[in-house]
């Protein structure tokens, strides 16, 4: 017999605080475990992505003139951020079917953080999200983008757009939370992903599209944080405006979307 | 176990909670002593569940108190949680982790070191019969190995009251008989155990106790034999293979036992009480159905079962408006409405 002693009396705070971050990072290494051991989820998180590069840049991408600087130049920055944000579907389709399959009942009747089963979940998202980014970076240098504003507004880049994935995660976690079913979640999510990912900069010019169109396309976050992106990466556009409305927008974004997730993981007991 | 394990594992006053319009439990008193099994009995939609997740802190009651070990389940869950083990519905793993890996998870969310959490894991897969499948991933395993392991994921804090939710829903009968063995094993070992299920012969041979439950309410409680004394006797029963011919039979028995005969149409088969008269009653049903030139099969005379129960002190039969399937019903713990036409057949 191993000597196991689960302790009743209640721990102290910094011991609480302690706890929660174990329990967040074993939850987190449990769902990249998960992740790693899916073909479907290495698919969508990293051949998909790819599948994406390659198609604008070699079939689409010969037809959308751009303004300033080549296609693949104008596309890498708008792939990224949109792959950052499609990530988001792992995240809600997850937490559907551990709400369905009573994994988040167990864990909730555990002497765990319960916020663990939501932080864990994002933390992992987070490291998915990067590994997916650096792939495409590294794609894109293979068919012809380059970071033409040196290193560190390179990282900045791809910090901004982490961030922005996190964002869409909180986002993602609450449907997945309210609607906790699996394929209800998944269409639900190309409904609101798919136009305000494909109605912004990322694969082009948002002039080329019709006036009612632009109206949209031109207010919408993904367009702000995708435009800093592609300063950041490329250089000779303006910055400040599109990376204050971004920030202005994630800030929202959490503030919004974090209490109403934690709520609905309260609730979906 | 010893003389300081008296008192009571699970005290339930007055609970009551709602979902909306509709009333899942309308006032639960319950009480189990430390060391025995509790048989909750009762058709989907009776509140069975509700309850269990009130009782794991999953869920909060509109009114009422519930204490789990002396604490409340309100006012101190974090405590509650410390004592207790939930196993579901639907077997709560990671299907793509092995069986190893799923309970060290477990171990590690319990606070446990890397070693002892491996050396739990150890056990619990010994002792649920799950060494030569611990390396293979939860996926792969047969639907009663899957609930074999969320029971033992349940016990890797070894919990001192163990709730486990419809325990053998949806398993074939090799699997629900290997279950019944475990949990024979747990009760054997002094866990108090809250079990739900709708399965009669199951609350049967596990509980000490059986309540049965039935919209929101206990509307019976005590031993198996004390249910089945509710009966008042034995019962006749028999089929009658040409359903035309189906209430002629009826109508000839009835004069011989005790109150209505129950006929069920889909089956084809009559039951009717008969109190003390055993086989006299039966010789005078022979007479009686030969008079009425009806053709039966299987007439048989039998001790009541808890199925009798059921359909005595409800008048519907415990399953009739159930799900018997292993499809975990509305996620929030809310009772499945009994017009559930999910078109489900068993």
């Amino acid at each position: 017999m191993t000597a196991v002693a689960v302790l009743e009396a209640a721990p102290s705070l910094s011991t609480q605080a302690r706890w929660a971050t174990i329990d967040t990072l074993t939850i987190a290494r449990r769902n990249l475990i998960v992740w790693y051991r899916v073909p479907a989820y290495i698919f969508f998180s990293v051949v998909q992505p790819v599948i994406f590069v390659l198609l604008f840049r070699f079939v689409f991408g010969g037809a959308i003139p751009v303004k300033g600087t080549t296609y693949v130049q104008y596309l890498l920055p708008g792939i990224i951020g949109q792959t950052a944000a499609f990530a988001s579907f792992g995240t809600a389709i997850a937490l559907a079917q551990e709400l369905q399959k009573g994994v988040i009942d167990r864990l909730r009747s555990m002497p765990m953080a319960r916020s663990a089963v939501l932080t864990g979940r994002l933390v992992a998202d987070t490291v998915r999200m990067l590994i997916t980014i650096l792939i495409i970076v590294a794609v894109g240098y293979a068919v012809g983008f380059r970071f033409t504003n040196g290193v560190l507004p390179a990282l900045w880049m791809i910090l901004l757009a982490t961030v922005f994935g996190i964002a869409i995660c909180c986002i993602a976690a609450f449907t997945g939370l309210a609607i906790g079913d699996e394929e209800s979640v998944q269409s639900f999510g190309l409904v609101w992903l798919f136009p305000l990912t494909f109605v912004s900069s990322a694969f082009v010019p948002i002039s080329t599209m019709p006036g009612w169109l632009q109206a949209f396309a031109n207010n919408q976050p993904v367009t702000h944080v995708i435009n800093a992106m592609r300063a950041l990466a490329l250089g000779h556009l303006p910055v400040q405006a599109n990376m204050l409305k971004s920030i202005a927008w994630l800030a929202g974004i959490f503030i919004v979307f974090i209490p109403l997730s934690v709520r609905a993981y309260k609730r979906a007991a | 176990m010893s003389e300081g394990s008296s008192g009571r594992a699970i005290v339930v006053e007055g609970l009551t909670k709602s979902f909306g319009d509709v009333r899942a439990l309308r006032g639960i008193d319950l009480s189990v002593p430390r060391g025995t099994v509790l048989g909750v009995l009762g058709p989907n939609g009776a509140g069975k569940t509700t309850a269990v997740r009130i009782l794991t802190t999953l869920l909060r009651p509109d009114g009422g108190r519930a204490t789990v070990e002396g604490y409340d389940v309100v006012r101190d869950d974090a405590a509650v949680r410390r004592v207790i083990g939930l196993s579901g519905q639907s077997a709560a793993i990671q299907e793509e982790l092995t069986g190893k890996e799923n309970l060290e998870l477990i171990g590690r969310l319990y606070h446990l070191t890397w070693p002892d959490a491996r050396s739990r894991a150890a056990e619990l897969l010994e002792q649920f019969d799950l060494v030569n499948a611990a390396d293979r991933p939860a996926k792969t395993y047969s639907g009663g190995m899957q609930r074999r392991l969320d029971l033992a994921a349940s016990l890797v804090g070894r919990p001192k009251v163990l709730f486990l939710d419809e325990p053998t829903t949806g398993l074939d009968p090799r699997g629900r008989i290997g279950m019944w063995d475990v949990i024979r094993t747990l009760a054997a070992g002094g866990t108090t155990i809250l079990l739900t299920t709708q399965y009669l012969d199951e609350a049967d041979e596990l509980a000490d106790t059986i309540v049965v439950f039935d919209h929101g309410q206990v509307i019976a409680q005590g031993t198996a034999e004390d249910l089945k004394g509710r009966i008042g006797g034995d019962i006749i029963e028999f089929v009658v293979p040409d359903r035309t011919r189906i209430e002629d039979a009826a109508a000839a028995i009835k004069p011989i036992g005790e109150g209505e005969p129950h006929v069920d149409t889909e089956t084809g088969s009559v039951s009717i009480g008969v109190g003390g008269r055993g086989s006299d009653a039966l010789i005078e049903a022979v007479r009686a159905l030969d008079a009425a030139e009806t053709v039966t099969h299987g007439l048989a005379l039998r001790r009541p079962s808890l199925d009798d129960v059921f359909l005595a002190l409800t008048g519907h039969a415990a399953e009739e408006d159930g799900q018997p399937g292993g499809k975990r019903r509305g996620r929030r713990g809310r009772p499945a409405p009994a017009t559930d036409s999910k078109g489900k057949t068993s």
